[in-house]
């Protein structure tokens, strides 16, 4: 398991590398620098401020620095707020995407395993169609759309929870990012299972357990539901790319100093280094996402130990 | 021999239900079978011989409609009880089917598969269950029971697989074995092999069997009673000689015939 | 194969949806930029012909959807199409070629599947210019993937059949064989992702519009709208639903008849969820 977990890693280091070096890329192939968007600064100062952040050098010269600086777990001191390192702002912002993105998984998977496992159970009735429509209905509503009306829902019209704010994230505050978040993944894991469960409802296997005169439920649980948890836990990768993206835009919805509001002002403002460092910081968590899927998936699955 | 019936079949027939209305896939099969018997049922693929089983078991699909009797040692099993049917079923009348390959849960071990139908049935401890399963391992002739508990079946080959599916057809010392194919996805001498543990078996623990298969050459080793089954009708019975001496319908002729070109077995004996 | 019939009354609404997106232009009294001072903030209502009323612009509410929408399907229409051509481009010289060309194109597939894809389109919006046609192109180069590995599998099912290796035992050339015998057949499943992949551009668009990112003022798409009803949630809660309402209604109807002709057309999807 050890090896296998290795080798995984292994794979892992030229993906963040391809990341690394197409994010520095992009950045640098851009029109504009930093510091040419408002005010014209004086000839001296901008060649100061272009030294202490290195970018009077060669481009390769720079490329090779940032990416010393990565391999480190440096990633730079941050263009637009002055007196942070990059790796401040991460440290301030990360814990609050990672709070409501696992929060939101874990509701997500409390609501959308039971839906999914009752819509294969009860196919074709009244209960699978109406999962099945709460699921597809998840899929097409995205996150930016259920956020604000959640919020003119019980914000505004019911005045039952607060509209936005972190509030040192007490539990009244992250309520509705938490729920918005989690709507499109109920709605996928409902429908990935239900699809899985009925698969292997129809194995040869599941029929000999059945006839081997087995309790309704020992067939369901023990020889049902764990093969066909499997491709849940393969949707683990993918999953983590969507919440990333939903927590940018939740964030934005509710006014939450997480890293993807970094990321967005750090764009719009050209603040390069915190632009390549929650990207590298994106990357790192795809790829973690993977392994842990790959590393799960083989736990689970005798076939594919090593 | 002794004359309480295993199993008596009477005018069992299975619908299932089709997008365009009814679809009678079993229609009006009779047969009787007395402890100790084994009773072949022929004919060529999809001529409803697995669907006959599954209604046996009350395991047919859903809305499935099926009519009827069938008297397991006395107690009927058509329109009977789902919870008394699970009871029975895996107890008193267990079932092998067709593929080893697949048949077998991936996930669990073997030990843990087997295991099972001793504590669903017999109440017995997961230890006392392995002790018992371990010891039907040897009897159906698997080397290494103990280690082969904790394996998957991904481990074992397709032979060590039937045999595993064999033991746990007969852990609760069924009245009744339904054989669904058993021989068929294996290469002929581990055939050979199965065939011949299932004759031992049937002289020890004086079962009934209903092995189904569409080779004929199978037959002839082992049944005392054969039925030709064609479209869900059985279209002839009878003691197994009788019935390869003088084949008198169509189906039970191409199946000889077929029999014949393939198998060297089948011309042997006949 | 699948006969389930075809979601009819979701390809109805869509193509309703999608007709009306197309001529607006033509049929509406109203155009969608010019600001109305004495028609600011009209509730709905028939009497004046502002069906769903006006925004605060004063400009009619419906007459801004349905342009939002045409710009939202332009994108994800050209975007699809974009992401088509480089993920068949690519999935068919992997399939077809095999071996190492295989290996590599598809490593390299694997590798930027964990690139985080929505970062990269917003950091190349911002730097280049928030210009239509970059969005799109922007948004095509990065959602090939699924289509490469689809078309991939199918070109290597594709070469076992008898007619490539009797056109290969005929003295074609691998770029003849390509064009003339696996393009040809691969079109019916690449259609069907088509309708797939439109969903998801979509939802990308709309979310750069929400971001600002999108389509520029007075111009405006799906996105952009929410984005301006969200700004507006309490005192004009009507600018967030109408656009939010239609552009859910737009992609459940692209998802089901997309759905539908995956379950119909694809022998791999099995059925389908």
């Amino acid at each position: 398991m050890l090896s296998f977990i290795g080798k995984r890693l292994l794979v892992a280091i030229p993906t963040l590398l391809v990341i690394i070096t197409l994010a520095f890329a992009l950045l640098h192939a851009a029109p504009g620098g930093p510091f040419d968007s408002d005010k014209v600064l004086v000839p001296e100062i901008r060649a100061a401020i272009e030294a202490r952040y290195h970018l009077d050098e060669p481009v390769p010269m720079q490329y090779l620095r940032y990416l010393g600086g990565v391999v480190r777990g440096d990633f730079g001191p941050s263009f637009q707020y002055q007196d942070s390192s990059v790796n401040d702002l991460i440290a301030q912002g990360l814990p609050i995407d990672l709070t409501i993105g696992l929060l939101a998984m874990g509701l997500a998977l409390l609501i959308g395993v039971p839906l999914g496992v009752v819509a294969a159970l009860r196919r074709n009735t009244v209960w699978d169609r109406a999962a099945s429509a709460i699921a597809l209905l998840g899929i097409s509503v995205p996150t930016y759309v259920t956020a604000p009306l959640l919020v003119l829902l019980f914000a505004v019209s019911l005045r039952w929870l607060p509209a936005g704010d972190w509030g040192e994230g007490a539990l009244r505050n992250l309520v509705l990012p938490v729920v918005a978040l989690s709507l499109p993944y109920v709605a996928y894991i409902a429908r990935l299972l239900r699809a899985s469960l009925l698969d292997v409802l129809h194995t040869p296997w599941v029929r000999t357990a059945r006839a081997k005169g087995m309790p309704w439920r020992t067939v369901l649980l023990r020889h049902a539901l764990r093969p066909a948890l499997l491709p849940l836990v393969a949707f683990l990768g993918p999953a983590t790319v969507g919440v990333i993206t939903g927590s940018i835009a939740i964030e934005t919805v509710f006014g939450l100093p997480g890293i993807g509001r970094f990321f967005v002002d750090g764009a719009f403002n050209r603040d390069y280094t915190v632009v390549m460092g929650v990207t590298i910081l994106y990357g790192v968590l795809i790829v973690l996402a993977n392994l842990l899927a790959d590393v799960v998936q083989a736990l689970l699955d005798p076939r594919m130990r090593p | 021999m002794s004359a309480v019936l295993a199993l008596q079949v009477d005018g069992l027939s299975v619908t299932h239900a089709a997008a365009d209305g009814a679809r009678t896939v079993v229609s009006d099969v009779s047969f009787s079978l007395p402890r100790g018997r084994i009773l072949g049922i022929a004919g060529e693929s999809g001529c409803g011989k697995t669907q006959l089983l599954l209604a046996l078991l009350g395991l047919s699909p859903p809305g499935a409609q099926v009519g009827g009797s069938a008297l397991l040692s006395g107690q009927q099993l058509v329109g009977a009880d789902r919870r008394v049917l699970r009871r029975l079923r895996g107890n008193r009348i267990a079932m092998v089917f067709q593929d080893p390959m697949t048949a077998l849960n991936p996930y669990l071990t073997i030990g843990t598969q087997l295991a099972e139908v001793l504590q669903v049935h017999r109440g017995l401890s997961k230890s006392q269950a392995l002790l018992h399963s371990q010891r039907m391992l040897e009897a159906v002739g698997i080397d290494a029971p103990a280690r082969r508990l904790r394996q998957h079946p991904h481990e074992l080959s397709g032979g060590m697989r039937q045999r595993v599916l064999l033991a746990m057809a007969l852990l609760c010392e069924p009245d009744v074995l339904l054989a669904d194919e058993p021989t068929t996805a294996l290469d002929v001498t581990v055939q050979a092999q199965i065939l011949d543990l299932l004759l031992d078996l049937r002289e020890r623990l004086g079962m009934a069997v209903v092995l189904v298969t569409h080779d004929m050459g199978v037959l002839a080793q082992v049944a005392d009673d054969v039925a030709v089954m064609h479209a869900g009708v059985l279209v002839e019975q009878g003691p197994v000689q009788q019935l390869f001496d003088a084949p008198q319908s169509t189906a039970t002729q191409s199946l000889l015939a077929a029999a014949r070109q393939l198998s060297p077995t089948a011309q042997g004996l006949v | 194969m699948n006969s389930a019939p075809l979601p009819r009354w979701s390809l109805l609404l869509l193509l309703t949806i999608v007709v009306l997106a197309v001529v607006v232009p033509w049929i509406s009294p109203w155009n969608y930029y010019t600001p109305s001072w004495d028609e600011l903030d009209l509730e709905p209502t028939f009497v004046n012909g502002h069906w769903l009323g006006t925004d605060d612009l004063g400009r009619d509410l419906l007459v801004r959807l349905m342009w939002g929408c045409r710009i939202s399907l332009l994108v994800a229409v050209a975007a699809s199409l974009t992401s088509l051509f480089i993920g068949v481009l690519w999935g068919a010289t992997a399939g077809y070629a095999g071996g190492r060309v295989d290996a590599w194109l598809m490593r390299t597939v694997d590798v930027l599947y964990a690139v985080p894809f929505i970062p990269f389109v917003i950091v190349l919006t911002v730097l280049f210019g928030r210009n239509i046609v970059l969005l799109f192109v922007a948004i095509g180069a990065v959602s090939w993937l699924d289509t490469a590995r689809i078309v991939r599998g199918q070109t290597l099912a594709l070469r076992q059949r008898e007619f490539i290796t009797a056109a290969r035992v005929g003295g074609m050339s691998a770029a003849q064989i390509v064009r003339r015998h696996v393009l040809p057949n691969l079109a019916g499943i690449v259609a069907v992702y088509l309708t797939l992949t439109i969903p998801t551009v979509i939802l990308v668009e709309a979310f750069l519009g929400y971001l600002g990112l999108g389509a520029q003022a007075p111009l405006t798409s799906l996105g952009v709208m929410i984005a301006d009803g969200a700004a507006q949630l309490r005192s004009r809660p009507r600018l967030l639903i109408c656009p939010a309402l239609l552009l859910a209604l737009l992609v459940l109807c692209c998802n089901r008849v997309g759905d539908a002709l995956r379950d119909r057309f694809d022998p791999a999807s099995g059925g389908g969820a």
